[in-house]
């Protein structure tokens, strides 16, 4: 048996791999070479060298949203993991409840991003007209908070579900022991539990970064990147110079702004895999 | 072993994320939903295909959602007559170029599209068969509708447009005035100031919310615009401008003045008012004046308003001779024909499109829609708005053209928008208008070369 997966393992590979290549390779491939030229559509596409990167890298508004977008990222990383951690802890201790917690926790991640960008926006305005506040498209300090509180909602209930199985995965024995050594809980919390789990914090920090960068939904729903584009993240502008104004030139600066988007949010998950995974121990 | 696992997971969710991450790079993911509905559609018509060998067939992208069974209908019916297989996909709303973009790169890619005017056209001209010639053309009543690229004519205006302010007649008469009281700008602030005064004993305001949402702020940024633009291109004597002056932007801050205190609500709440809300109060009688076009005619009339009630006077902005002004008429759409499909392709589209325009059937239909149509053979549309139109026309009134398509880009239409926005909420000053105007103007433009 072993032998014939050994013999014949590329066919069955096979499949996985033509799709990857088919869904994945060739339009990455693609999409790097059309950020090159001048394009209306894929088809009739004019090289133009270098011309595209040198707009999207002087373009003032690509530096305001990656600003924007990094602030995002780290705000919405922090809060996010450590709350989903709190949460995490309470319900591994025993309280009644624990699992219907649990679940209507975990229930806004079960909803899109653009309902809910409209559905925090109505909140947040009805809010922000009872403290007699600029509604969320006037208000760039609130449609911060705005994204953040969403995300918040909307994630801590999936890296909760990855913390309790982290916890629950530690083996018994390794509290037991701290207990009777005397470890008081802080103790226990930062010596035992966190090193034991830090392969579900690698995770969780892989997911929060990289969807903080990506964001785009749930800012599109929410603030549309208005006041003149001061909430826009990295995403949105891109999509914005797609399509705010009319123009082959204009297809060509989005496409190159998209592959330096792509790079930097492969480089940023792959130092943050780097630098969470060597403190991972093996249990 | 655990280890692995995990590595395995973490491979996992990184590849799925970078698909995702990357989708947003990729133009075509963006349509995805469109293409599902429409690889059903395209389908059916290869099936066809086979029986009809040696002819065309079309292939419609629809941009008008609130006639896509009605299109679909008329497809049927000359499929039925012709044989000819006609396809017609409607784009969700505020997708059309997006969802264009993906259907044209294909191997089935519409014959028959749209684009809205001189500056959607620099997107698509590459696409664009050149017209001269066709029974289309010939049919038009006017040469002002034919879109031209140099010498070619790249698309043909299908439906002409009105908008103005939609007047409640009832109530208008509950607060004693007429239509044929409202002859200027003067007379305008007049009645809707009388009106505010006493909204509490009349229990209806002036004007519908001035929602600056991104469903109802084309109604501001772009429609009300237009008329500034107007009557600057009418005293230049031009019909488009590098650098706009913004002569008359106090006509275009007076108007939006009145529009924002004199309404449903308070301006700071603007900004989260939407289109359906406006539309709404208007209906409800909680509104004399609506700011909207033509194409509100079935919205409202499906909303239980009757003819009675229904009169749309020009937008006064105290500017020209106001007593000839008559409603903003004009087009942003305007058929164009794929000249990448095969010349039997795009001669049966011609026919179609053509049969559409002249045929007793046709234009039939195209009245059912509610377009008037600006060709020889139109059918009088059912919609009050249109016959209101041809009677300010009749009675010598001077249509105010629709200049909004000179309109840079909608990035400056953007700009506009957010600084009325901020200025009816009182966050911003009108001179942050100003300068979206007039110096977004000049900035937008010398982009778009």
């Amino acid at each position: 048996m072993e032998k014939a997966v050994k013999q014949y393992w590329p066919i069955f590979v096979l499949p996985t791999v033509a799709a990857f290549i088919i869904g994945f390779i060739y339009p990455f491939i693609q999409g790097v070479y059309l950020s090159f030229c001048q394009f209306s559509t894929i088809k009739k596409a004019k090289f133009v060298g270098l011309k595209n990167y040198q707009y999207a890298l002087t373009d003032e508004s690509f530096f305001h949203a990656f600003g924007y977008t990094l602030a995002f990222a780290v705000v919405s990383v922090i809060l996010i993991n450590v709350i989903a951690f709190l949460i995490a802890l309470a319900l591994t201790s025993k309280i009644k409840g624990a699992n219907i917690y649990r679940t209507v926790f975990f229930m806004p991640n079960l909803i899109g991003g653009i309902v809910l960008g409209y559905i925090w926006k109505t909140l947040l305005d009805c809010f922000l007209s009872i403290i007699e506040q600029p509604l969320l498209a006037l208000n760039e300090k609130w449609g911060f908070a705005g994204l953040v509180i969403l995300m918040c909602w909307q994630q801590i209930g999936y890296m909760m579900i990855i913390y309790i199985a982290g916890l629950q995965s530690i083996d018994k024995a390794y509290l037991e022991a701290a207990m009777i050594d005397g470890a008081n809980k802080v103790q226990t919390l930062f010596k035992v539990k966190i090193p034991n789990v830090m392969s579900s914090i690698t995770i969780c920090l892989f997911l929060t970064l990289t969807n903080g960068f990506k964001l785009f939904d749930q800012n599109l729903a929410l603030t549309g990147g208005e006041p003149a584009h001061r909430s826009e993240m990295l995403a949105l502008n891109i999509y914005d110079t797609f399509y705010a104004r009319s123009g082959k030139q204009w297809k060509g600066y989005g496409q190159a702004k998209a592959v330096v988007f792509c790079i930097l949010v492969i480089a940023i998950s792959l130092i943050q895999l780097r630098a969470t995974k060597s403190k991972e121990v093996q249990a | 072993m655990k280890k692995k696992v995990l590595s395995a997971l973490l491979s996992v969710a990184m590849v799925s994320s970078l698909l995702i991450g990357c989708g947003a790079s990729e133009e075509t993911t963006s349509a995805a939903p469109a293409d599902d509905a429409n690889a059903e559609e395209t389908e059916a018509v290869d099936a066809d295909v086979e029986f009809e060998a040696g002819e065309g067939q079309v292939y419609y992208l629809n941009f008008k959602p609130e006639q896509d069974e009605q299109w679909k209908a008329l497809a049927a019916s000359y499929t039925e007559q012709t044989g000819v297989p006609v396809t017609v996909v409607t784009a969700a709303s505020g997708t059309y170029e997006e969802t264009l973009a993906a259907e044209i790169s294909k191997d089935e890619a519409p014959t028959l599209f749209q684009v809205n005017g001189p500056v959607g056209l620099a997107n698509w001209a590459d696409y664009c068969y050149d017209l001269t010639g066709s029974d289309i053309v010939s049919n038009l009543t006017s040469d002002a509708f034919a879109l031209k690229n140099g010498d070619e004519i790249s698309g043909v205006a299908y439906v002409i447009e009105s908008y103005g302010i939609i007047t409640n007649v009832e109530l208008l008469e509950k607060a004693g005035y007429t239509v044929g009281d409202i002859q200027s700008f003067a007379d305008l602030k007049k009645v809707a100031e009388d009106i505010t005064a006493r909204k509490d004993e009349l229990g209806f305001a002036a004007f519908t919310s001035t929602g600056m949402d991104g469903s109802s702020d084309w109604r501001f940024k772009t429609h009300l615009a237009n008329l500034p633009i107007y009557f600057e291109y009418q005293a230049d004597g031009i019909s488009d401008t590098q650098a706009i002056k913004g002569t008359y932007l106090d006509n275009y801050k007076q108007i939006f003045d009145l529009y924002i205190n004199n309404s449903t609500c308070d301006p700071k709440e603007l900004a989260s008012k939407t289109g359906d809300d406006a539309e709404n109060e208007f209906a409800e009688g909680k509104a004399v004046f609506f700011q909207n076009g033509s194409w509100e005619y079935g919205n409202l009339t499906g909303k239980g308003m009757t003819d009675e009630q229904l009169y749309m006077i020009p937008i006064y902005v105290g500017e020209g001779e106001e007593s000839m002004q008559g409603l903003c008429t004009g087009t942003e759409n305007y058929w164009c024909v794929n000249n990448e499909a095969s010349d039997e392709d795009i001669a049966s589209t011609l026919a179609f499109i053509n049969w559409c325009v002249s045929s007793d059937e046709g234009t039939q239909a195209m009245s059912d829609m509610g377009f008037t149509i600006p060709f020889k053979d139109a059918k009088l549309a059912a919609n009050v708005f249109i016959s209101q139109d041809a009677a300010y026309t009749a009675a010598g009134k001077n249509p105010v053209s629709w200049n909004f398509t000179t309109m840079p880009s909608e990035e400056w239409k953007n700009g506009v928008g957010s600084a009325l926005t901020a200025y009816a909420a009182g966050t911003g000053d009108w001179d942050a208008v100003v300068s979206a105007f007039v110096d977004g103007w000049a900035s937008e433009k010398a982009l778009a070369q």
